[in-house]
């Protein structure tokens, strides 16, 4: 039993290097659009601490869109610029309909208003698109599918290639989002709203247009998002629940930070994938993926409660 | 004038620690008694039974538990449906590995079980606050659903890995199972319902709830108190777990019959913290509140779709109307002008919806679902932007302005 714990993973990683980097690949892709989800997570979070659990739903809800819209006879590239009009008119509904009259509410009420955001969001995308499942337009948008296969150590790594653009096109809007907060105004204001309120109000950032552009870039993380996934995957509801793999993301990087969740998102996607193959599947029965991120995330915390990155937490009283 | 309490004087301190010492309230209570113990058990049918009574009471239930984490303790959970779970498959354990079990001991049993694992997941709470605790409970919820269906001896190893409720007796009645009546099941429910709000209600007034509401408050303020946090956020996790781990126990043998592990995810947890925040956080009544409006409500719109009765006459318009007086009401009492939009938008939906049907569109029942589901995210924004503090606020609100109505002073 001990052998099979400590032991036989190991022994089995170091036998077959081959494998266990294909492991580490598959992890990889998966961390870093974890990653991409939670700083959607992040945003929002920083400037109007609000948690917003609607994420997953605007996954499906732009790839369901950029699928539909293509159904209809737009050419894929045109039909991308159309989806994400659609997510800025849900950013600036959102915060009309629901944020504004809820300014000041206690965290959990804010949080329950976007557990009613998915719901409308999954009732809506059902009534006009229908639930079945769909297939993503990978082809017509010009997203190599085939896959280069590698050979270390003597033996076998195949990368997709949709694998290998996901990870570049996430790494990019990663790289582009992390600029867009140090170095426009705009980001600058954003940041300023996460670290303090009350001070970014007064020196005149408006609260309207920065909650209008968090959601809007989470309504842009999520049509990428829902392209990567869509393409691996097929688009249908069951992709919310990618959504709930943020979440530890989340809690191991802190819920403030940025560099928290691109770290922590790479290292759950990793791990959970290392975690299945190598104890999972051999001693548990599988599908420990649902739960190791979550049960992960909460061992860290009993350590750190802020998680890794998160703001130090003091309290007064 | 329906509300005054003017001249009810209490003279002894029992008179002042009474449960309801209202009499308006106290003759209300006893109306609503005698309507669910002696009325709707006579005059209900076997749909109103299984599609609106049981749930409802269970419902009420499960978000009391959670209520008492959330609402009196202040710790967030996401886990309501795996406590749910682990309620009902002890209880299945129970009466499968001890058929002479009495199946109300057996149920009210389980819940202890559930109250265990909820303590265990409830531990990190002593490190963990606000919406790190919210997650942390998450790892609870996948964890047991992943549990329940991979640890076979749970469902005695059936091959379908569901658990199905035997038929069990109790004085030579069935009372739960294929063979039970919809009548004794809903008594079984309404006793353990009424015996556990009663047990919740003194909780929460009493030491303990004290301890727990300082907690909520303040749990740094309420350490320096001297209240000891471990005993509250333990005790807090134990009562609400033991509260929703019967609930689960009464859903599964009560009311659904049988149950795989999925349905206990994450969507049930979900639906129960609705109850709770809609019903309104910190209350006991908020909980039969909120339960009545998310399972009555979709229950109540597909009937008014189902029907063809609704032909922008009769029955269909007339619920729709009342459900526009109602949403006024509430806007009244709120002091809101949101209401004046819902209204125009119900009657706008009231209108094309007749004009559909008198063109002869038939709307399918998977396009109801889907609006279903809409109207509740929608319902769910609205209720919480007229009144975040739930239906019960809106309740109180009720009763204030009762007290001088409909004089102007």
């Amino acid at each position: 039993m001990l052998n099979d714990i400590f032991i036989a993973p190991f022994v089995d990683m170091v036998e077959a290097p081959d494998f266990l980097m294909q492991v580490l690949w598959e992890g990889l892709v998966s961390g870093i659009l974890y990653a991409l989800i939670a700083l959607g997570f992040v945003l929002i979070f920083r400037s109007s601490r609000i948690f917003n659990f609607a994420q997953g739903i605007m996954v499906v809800f732009a790839a369901l869109t950029l699928v539909g819209l293509f159904a209809m006879g737009i050419p894929a590239w045109i039909s991308v610029g159309l989806t994400l009009g659609v997510m800025f008119v849900l950013a600036v509904a959102i915060e009309r309909v629901v944020l504004r009259p809820l300014v000041g509410q206690p965290d959990i009420i804010l949080f329950m208003a976007t557990i009613g955001i998915t719901l409308f969001l999954i009732g809506f995308g059902e009534t006009i698109f229908g639930g079945e499942n769909k297939v993503m337009i990978t082809e017509e948008l010009g997203i190599p599918t085939g896959d280069t296969v590698l050979e270390p150590f003597g033996g076998l790594l195949i990368l997709q290639h949709l694998d290998i653009t996901v990870v570049v096109v996430a790494t990019l809007l990663v790289l582009a989002l992390l600029a867009f907060l140090n170095y426009t105004q705009m980001g600058r204001a954003i940041r300023a709203l996460g670290d303090d309120h009350q001070a970014a109000l007064s020196v005149g950032i408006s609260l309207q247009t920065i909650w209008v552009l968090v959601w809007f870039i989470a309504g842009i993380i999520a049509l990428v998002t829902g392209i990567a996934w869509g393409a691996r995957a097929g688009v249908s509801f069951a992709l919310e629940v990618i959504a709930y793999k943020a979440l530890p993301v989340l809690m191991l990087g802190g819920l403030e930070s940025i560099t928290g969740a691109i770290v922590g998102g790479l290292m759950i996607g990793i791990l959970e994938k290392l975690f299945e193959i190598y104890w999972g599947q051999p001693l548990l029965g599988g599908n420990t993926e649902t739960w190791f991120a979550f049960v992960l995330a909460l061992i860290v915390l009993l350590f750190r409660p802020q998680g890794l990155f998160g703001e130090r937490i003091i309290e007064r009283v | 004038m329906f509300y005054r309490t003017a001249g009810q004087f209490k003279t002894s301190y029992i008179a002042d620690q009474a449960l309801f010492p209202v009499k308006q309230d106290a003759f209300l209570l006893g109306i609503i008694l005698a309507l669910a113990w002696i009325v709707f058990p006579l005059t209900a049918s076997e749909f109103t039974f299984q599609t609106l009574l049981i749930p409802i009471l269970i419902y009420a239930l499960a978000a009391m538990g959670l209520n008492i984490l959330t609402g009196f303790a202040g710790q967030l959970s996401l886990g309501t449906g795996a406590f749910m779970g682990v309620g009902a498959y002890a209880c299945y354990k129970m009466v499968t590995l001890f058929p002479w079990m009495n199946p109300i001991i057996a149920i009210l049993l389980s819940g202890v079980f559930s109250a265990g694992i909820g303590v265990a997941f409830g531990i990190p709470s002593l490190r963990i606050k606000g919406f790190y605790l919210a997650i942390a409970t998450l790892a609870a919820q996948f964890f047991l659903v992943w549990l329940f269906e991979k640890w076979s001896w749970l469902y005695n190893y059936n091959a379908s890995g569901a658990i199905q409720v035997p038929n069990l007796e109790m004085f030579g009645v069935f009372v739960s199972g294929p063979q039970a009546a919809s009548v004794t099941e809903y008594y079984i429910v309404l006793f353990v319902v009424t015996l556990l709000t009663l047990l919740c209600i003194n909780l929460t007034r009493g030491n303990l709830g004290r301890t727990w509401k300082a907690t909520r408050d303040m749990d740094i303020a309420a350490e320096l108190i001297g209240i000891n946090l471990m005993k509250s956020k333990l005790t807090a996790f134990a009562v609400s777990s033991y509260v929703v781990g019967v609930a689960g126990a009464l859903y599964v043998f009560m009311w659904k019959g049988a149950a795989e592990p999925n349905v206990f995810d994450i969507p049930l947890s979900f639906q129960v913290l609705f109850i709770a925040i809609i019903g309104g956080l910190g209350s006991i009544m908020g909980n039969y509140l909120g339960a009545i409006l998310i399972v009555g409500l979709p229950v109540v719109l597909n009937v008014v779709a189902g029907t063809q009765v609704f032909q922008m006459s009769g029955l269909g318009a007339g619920m729709l109307v009342a459900l526009a007086a109602a949403i006024a009401f509430l806007g009244w009492v709120a002091r809101s002008g949101w209401t004046i939009g819902a209204v125009a938008g119900f009657v706008v939906l009231t209108l094309i919806y007749g004009y559909a049907q008198t063109q002869g569109v038939r709307i399918d029942s998977a396009l109801i679902e889907h609006i279903n589901v809409m109207i509740i995210g929608a319902l769910i924004i609205f209720f919480l932007i007229i009144e975040p503090h739930g239906l019960n606020q809106l309740w109180r609100l009720i009763r204030e302005k009762l007290i001088i109505w409909p004089f102007p002073h």
